[in-house]
């Protein structure tokens, strides 16, 4: 007899993907926060916060400027209730981080070291993480940043951005705004008004960062957004492995997470950047959640520089995020690794931009979609191949695994060639977790739970690969806990 | 003493269908018996309602295993007290590495005997040694599970799998189907080499010539949905030779 074929149905699916969110918690602090709303004043009110140089408002203001003519994209597959950006308050920051200017790793304020604790992210420079360097931003504001000295020794400069635009003005305004310009897009030029805290990099020529980067983002406190940017420099011929990992309380609104990242990386750099998003998703039913609108490019300016993005998004009610790669140097090349999980009514719109300038330019995409529950998956994603760009290569592969009868993947490439000497590859797939690879695994031994978190880390494997050591187990653990079922 | 399997007056259905209909069989430990049919019969059906497959619904009977009714069970408590199928079809998993998945089933199996799990290079000398015992390609270990594996090496896949599963109930379910001559002989002697007075076999399957490699204690045929004819090796051999054609004479 042929064996029976049968997908799973919606009950037992509810049962698997029933996620339990394990960051959800509050802390309970004192916070300093700006009135919801949006105005010229308020810009000019975090600036101030900031202790920010002239040309930094200004800036500011430009965009901001620009903004207001903006429409909010609605291009993307995700459907939302309006935002009201007057709802939202634009700065709000621990009390005991702000008031004394920065803190020595020592003076942390406890309840935000538990915090951080809490969340498996010791701010102390031993212990588990010790070839890991964190910076900690928590709502609008960085509250500390571990292993700065030790990184100073080979030059290399680890800072939150607030510190950076005072103590390294020059190299700031050298880069700000060069690979997302503050006309960018809605999003980036909300950010570019209103941004009030990130990550800083420098790495200068010939250095090998000894150890990766990383920042955490928190969001704790209510009706507020977060609007970080991060600015990572890779010198010649210099090397940099930089992660960052987000949660936040679990609410039942949703809070506007709206970032922007630059990297630039000049001849014979190579910058890694990894990114374990684990916002929160909203409850079963789709109420809560994070937004997570978020501007992500990488310049490779210099010849034979090199950028790689890999992202695992487990979290979020809805995700809009386009990690890219500008290839302007000849011989550079740009990577994207993707593993996007949407469960319950989580809606996720993600890929890449490939825009091949310069000669021999190559990039790799691999994108790895899993919905479930009514989760629903977009894989977006151009590739553009400029007439300057002779013998680019692209290779795209795009996969989706769907669990359950309910939910839905998309896949929308575009391409756009304007060399004839192009070579590109596109690859795509749908896949279902079927009954029969449940009941094989459970046949020897295995939970059902346990079965279907092996059968998504399979499918995302090529991705996870792609993680530093460190985080790869952590990124493997959290496909598994987003699918854990409620056992019983 | 209670055989270790006993299937009584079993009725299953399914999608509504029945396929089984009051079948009736025993198997002691320590011994390996055949179950012989033609296409149809309820072969498959019975080897995945031994092993609790969802979908498969006894409407009548009781399955039990070492005394103890396991009608209720889920599939992995049932793998947990011992039960191995060794699937037609085997799955493939992507992605997942064939030493990872088999060191995941057998750290639950230990956990549930109350049993230290093994660590990954405990775990990689057992399959080694188990690898070269079945004269098997080392590189199948490293593969993902049975993902581009060719028919035969699916087979054999499950029977390195069970050798490193150690299972009390081996269902061997159509194991001889897809396989050369060569790998057949591999396969029987893999199983033939665990067989023991601790251990019994169902081997389920619609010809003889596994039969000629592993010899059973008994055969037992089954059409419509019920075991009619149960014998000794020679009964393979008749069949063989007459086809299952019309049942004996059973009571209506």
């Amino acid at each position: 007899m042929p064996e029976q074929q049968r997908t799973l149905g919606a009950a037992e699916v509810e049962r698997l993907v029933e996620r339990e969110y394990a960051y959800g918690f509050v802390t309970d602090i004192e916070t300093e926060r700006v009135p919801p709303g949006l105005s010229e004043d308020v810009i000019r009110l975090i600036s101030e916060k900031k202790e920010e140089p002239q040309w930094l408002l200004d800036w500011r203001l430009r965009a901001y400027e620009i903004w207001q003519g903006m429409t909010e994209p609605n291009w993307a597959k995700v459907s939302y209730p309006r935002i009201d950006y007057d709802e939202i308050s634009y700065y709000a920051a621990p009390k005991s981080a702000v008031a004394d200017g920065p803190k020595s790793l020592d003076d942390i304020d406890p309840e935000l070291r538990r915090t951080y604790e809490k969340l498996g992210i010791p701010l102390v420079e031993q212990q588990r993480l010790a070839g890991v360097a964190v910076d900690a931003v928590f709502d609008s504001v960085s509250v500390a940043t571990t292993f700065k000295e030790k990184l100073a020794e080979l030059g290399v400069i680890f800072c939150s951005f607030s510190e950076a635009v005072k103590e390294h003005p020059d190299l700031v305004r050298k880069y700000l705004g060069t690979v997302v310009p503050h006309t960018d897009n809605f999003f980036a030029s909300l950010n570019s008004a209103v941004f009030s805290d990130g990550s800083f990099v420098y790495v200068p020529k010939g250095v090998r960062c000894p150890m990766e980067l990383s920042t955490y983002f928190r969001i704790n406190a209510s009706e507020t957004g977060q609007f970080e940017r991060t600015l990572i420099i890779a010198e010649e011929g210099s090397y940099v492995s930089y992660l960052e990992g987000c949660t936040a309380p679990m609410r039942d609104e949703n809070q506007l997470h709206a970032a922007v990242v630059e990297l630039v990386a000049l001849e014979d750099a190579r910058i890694k950047y990894s990114t374990v998003q684990n916002w929160y998703p909203g409850d079963k039913n789709g109420v809560g959640g994070i937004y997570n609108f978020v501007t992500k490019r990488g310049k490779c300016a210099g010849a034979r520089s090199h950028i790689s993005w890999t992202q695992v998004e487990t979290g979020s009610a809805i995700t809009w995020k386009y990690p890219s790669c500008i290839l302007l140097g000849d011989d550079s090349i740009g990577e994207f690794y993707s593993v996007a999980l949407t469960a319950n009514r989580q809606q996720a719109d993600t890929g890449t931009k490939m825009i091949h300038i310069g000669k021999n330019t190559k990039s790799t995409i691999i994108s790895k979609g899993i919905s479930a529950g009514y989760g629903q998956n977009t894989y977006r994603g151009q590739v553009k191949v400029l007439p300057g760009a002779w013998n680019a290569r692209n290779f795209s592969q795009c996969d989706s695994l769907l669990i359950g009868p309910d939910s839905g993947a998309h896949t929308v490439p575009y391409i756009d060639v304007a060399n004839p000497d192009a070579q590109l590859e596109h690859e795509a797939s749908t896949s279902r977790i079927g009954e029969d690879q449940l009941f094989y695994c459970r046949q020897r031994g295995i939970d059902p739970e346990e079965a279907v978190s092996l059968i998504v880390n399979g499918f995302a494997r090529d991705v996870l690969s792609e993680l530093p050591m460190e985080f790869a187990v952590e990124a493997q653990k959290l496909l598994g806990v987003s699918l854990e079922g409620a056992v019983g | 003493m209670t055989p270790l399997l006993q299937i009584s007056g079993l009725h299953v259905e399914v999608e509504g269908r029945e396929i089984l209909r009051g079948l009736d069989l025993e198997i002691p430990l320590g011994e390996t018996h055949a179950v012989m049919g033609p296409n149809g019969s309820g072969k498959s059906t019975l080897a995945h309602v031994i092993a609790g497959r969802e979908g498969y619904e006894i409407t009548r009977g009781v399955i039990r295993y070492g005394g103890e009714d396991v009608s209720e069970l889920e599939p992995e408590e049932r793998a947990r007290k011992g039960v191995f199928l060794a699937f037609q079809y085997p799955v493939e998993i992507p992605g997942v590495n064939n030493t990872y998945f088999l060191k995941a089933a057998v750290n639950e199996i230990r956990k549930h005997r109350s049993q230290p799990e093994l660590d990954a290079v405990d775990f990689l000398s057992l399959m080694r040694d188990r690898v070269k015992l079945l004269d098997f390609d080392e590189d199948l270990i490293k593969r993902p599970v049975n993902e581009g594996f060719s028919g035969g090496e699916k087979k054999r896949n499950e029977i390195l799998q069970m050798t490193v599963l150690e299972p009390t109930l081996a269902v061997l379910d159509e194991t001889d189907s897809g396989l050369d001559i060569d790998a057949l002989r591999i396969v029987a002697e893999g199983v033939n080499r665990m067989r023991s007075p601790e251990r019994s076999f169902l081997v389920i399957t619609h010809y003889q010539r596994l039969l000629n490699h592993i010899v059973p204690d008994r055969v037992h045929v089954l059409q419509d949905g019920r075991i009619v004819e149960s014998g000794g090796g020679d009964l393979a051999l008749r069949l063989e030779a007459e086809g299952y054609g019309k049942p004996a004479a059973v009571p209506a």
